[in-house]
């Protein structure tokens, strides 16, 4: 676990509060205003920045974030312009973890090995790659955490007991519980079962669990954040900016409505086991 | 890129799924279950006397089975050289080949107690042939078809609506079949526990490629069994097209250790591979991951897939199956382009000289046979795998050729 993430998810259990992790679209409408977002999250109450890096067929986002994914390769986003913000975000923030996520095409084309040093090197902290599940391990998850970077899989309603075990072996940094089976940005969760889910993964390992799909206003990300380490939010802030633009270009009011959104949604978060 | 060569090529896939780099499971945490139980459930069924005989009897009296295996006379005569042979699966039920694999697909979907069908479709061959084996099984089943495909497969649109089944035009994309299978898998993780995903083609998380293969694979048997009554010995040439490549790997499969067996598989070249209009994933294409597995994919430079073109939306894919790749690298196949044009013209001269009408699909391979044939010996045999038939195209073709209907 990068030392980033080991102290913002233990600074999180001192203060006996959910960390909020928040999901964007790098490169979405464009790099500048991409950038002026990710920098001002912190300051909006994220704890852990999720990056997205955009693919051609996003299997399993919902019409949200695959709007956003052709927005920001419309850009011409690529790698490299996702490393470029992550640098562009640590000049200023050295502390908040950054988490990025995608699908394993772009990066088996770019190289497994050139893409780890070359984000090690950016500043990020791990990441989440939807289509290699751990029987795909030596793809980029072993490669990962030999460079000390977090490999950070998905649980889901659908793993089983007999499945767990699988799904934590090489996980590292948090486990994303994944709280409906479907895409993202789809039916809320019902926070009763969630709990109930997070205590049965908690039964297994030591990691934080952070809960994600379908949070999309205050009130859920409370109700999650009662029993889950981290709730996750992500075609919210997506949809805000989306909403923001005109003729696909970002305008005066994009940034300050998607940190608008998350500023909102932070208050859920915080409140959570007040 | 080269692989040695094995002792035999009929070995994959291994345990994990792959045929040497290709194939795998790059799917979602979300299916990884459901993958692993139709492993499973596929493991057990190949060694069940019982499903082999109901898919036996299936295939039979349900589909027609064995399709004939045609010497095309007058087709022979008029090229000069080899003899030509039709394997004929467009005169199965449901006019393709693809009734073959859904046949033995929901029989695994009846032995794993899913109650509810999906499948894409292109040319809308498999959606007819779902949509087929959903309304004899008493299936919900909702097909998922790209909107520029809808348009111009008509006809196969109003058969799958006449079968009981659902129709969800996908306008994501370019609106082909690479759009509609991004559908069905969004569909499929969101409805995990009841619902069957019935992939048309030979690719995917394994163990797709693998039991599409196997389904298809009926069509090789009865050739070889075929050829040897017809002729007394193997073929000197097996043709067929390829989009995701299932009706090819159902021909070429049983023959892959006969090592004095040409085999050519014919890809869309749509309008030349110079452009960006073209399905040519072996020829132009690089490997990648999508949809489940590793395989040649039409790409850009930085991982993005890129939409295929053809005039056959059944080989408008922008991906390839990933034994198709294995055997592209070990050298056992060679994979071909045929351009639209040429595919339009072979596809006349079947109608006029064998008076069949085929599809645009197999008319790729056709024309290769009209490349190939004139320079061989007259002693010397192709067969050519004539997957479907042409019905559904003649709008297209009318189109192409400008004439008004």
């Amino acid at each position: 676990m990068t030392q980033r993430m080991t102290y913002r998810f233990a600074k999180l259990a001192e203060e006996n509060r959910p960390a909020f992790v928040t999901y964007f679209m790098g490169g979405d409408p464009d790099m500048e205003t991409s950038i002026e977002i990710m920098k001002g999250l912190p300051a909006a109450g994220a704890d852990v920045i999720e990056l997205g890096m955009p693919f051609s067929d996003p299997m399993a986002d919902g019409p949200s974030i695959q709007a956003a994914a052709k927005r920001s390769l419309a850009g011409k986003h690529n790698l490299p312009k996702c490393f470029e913000m992550v640098r562009a975000f640590r000049e200023t923030d050295n502390e908040t973890p950054i988490v990025v996520m995608g699908y394993y095409n772009p990066i088996y084309i770019y190289g497994a090995e050139r893409f780890l040093d070359e984000a090690k090197a950016a500043g990020i902290d791990g990441m989440i790659i939807v289509d290699l599940p751990p029987e795909m391990d030596e793809e980029l998850c072993i490669p990962a955490l030999e460079r000390d970077l977090n490999f950070i899989r998905l649980a889901t309603p659908t793993t089983d007991a007999k499945r767990l075990p699988k799904v934590l072996s090489n996980t590292s940094g948090f486990v994303y519980y994944v709280s409906i089976n479907g895409i993202t940005g789809s039916a809320a969760p019902n926070p009763d079962a969630v709990a109930a889910s997070v205590a049965h993964i908690k039964a297994s390992t030591d990691l934080p669990i952070c809960v994600g799909f379908g949070v999309t206003n205050a009130e859920q990300a409370a109700g999650i954040g009662r029993a889950a380490d981290g709730v996750v939010v992500g075609s919210a802030i997506v949809k805000a900016i989306a909403d923001s633009l005109d003729g696909g270009k970002a305008t005066s009011h994009t940034v300050s409505n998607a940190l608008d959104v998350v500023s909102q949604i932070a208050k859920g978060v915080r409140g959570a086991r007040a | 890129m080269n692989v040695q060569n094995p002792n035999s090529f009929k070995n994959g896939p291994d345990e994990e799924g792959q045929f040497g780099i290709y194939g795998g499971r790059f799917v979602a945490e979300t299916l990884m279950p459901n993958i692993l139980e139709l492993d499973e459930a596929y493991k057990e069924a190949k060694n069940d006397k019982a499903f082999a005989d109901e898919l036996a009897y299936l295939n039979k009296h349900y589909t027609g089975r064995p399709s004939p295996l045609y010497f095309a006379e007058r087709l022979t005569e008029h090229l000069g050289g080899a003899k030509v042979y039709f394997k004929r699966d467009e005169l199965n039920h449901t006019g393709s080949h693809k009734i073959n694999n859904c046949l033995g697909q929901i029989l695994l979907a009846k032995r794993m107690g899913k109650t509810r069908l999906i499948a894409e479709t292109g040319a809308g061959q498999h959606g007819v042939a779902s949509a087929t084996v959903a309304a004899r099984f008493g299936y919900p089943c909702l097909v998922y078809m790209g909107a520029k495909d809808v348009h111009r497969q008509s006809p196969n649109v109003f058969r799958m609506k006449l079968l009981g089944a659902e129709i969800e035009s996908v306008t994501a994309g370019a609106g082909t079949l690479k759009d509609a299978m991004n559908e069905a898998l969004r569909d499929w993780v969101t409805n995990v526990e009841d619902t069957y995903y019935l992939i048309g083609t030979a690719a995917g998380p394994h163990p797709y490629p693998e039991l599409v293969r196997d389904f298809q694979s009926v069509i090789g048997k009865e050739t070889k069994e075929q050829m040897m009554e017809a002729e007394g010995r193997l073929p000197d040439m097996l043709v067929a097209s390829v989009g995701g490549g299932s009706n090819a790997i159902g021909l070429f499969h049983p023959f892959l250790d006969d090592d004095a067996v040409q085999i050519v598989g014919v890809e869309a070249g749509g309008k030349g591979l110079d452009g960006d209009e073209h399905c040519a994933s072996l020829t132009a294409g690089s490997p990648g991951v999508l949809h489940g597995n590793r395989t040649y994919l039409l790409q850009t430079s930085e991982g993005q897939i890129e939409e295929g073109a053809s005039i056959s939306a059944g080989l408008d894919y922008p991906g390839i199956g990933p034994e198709h790749s294995w055997l592209k690298d070990s050298g056992r196949v060679n994979y071909v382009p045929i351009m639209d044009v040429e595919a339009l013209e072979a596809f006349q001269l079947l109608c006029r000289l064998e008076g069949i009408i085929p599809a645009l699909e197999p008319s790729h391979a056709l024309a290769e046979v009209i490349k190939r044939a004139p320079g061989m010996d007259k002693d010397q045999i192709i067969v050519m795998n004539l997957c479907g038939r042409g019905d559904k195209d003649v709008f297209t073709v009318g189109e192409a050729l400008g004439v008004e209907m």
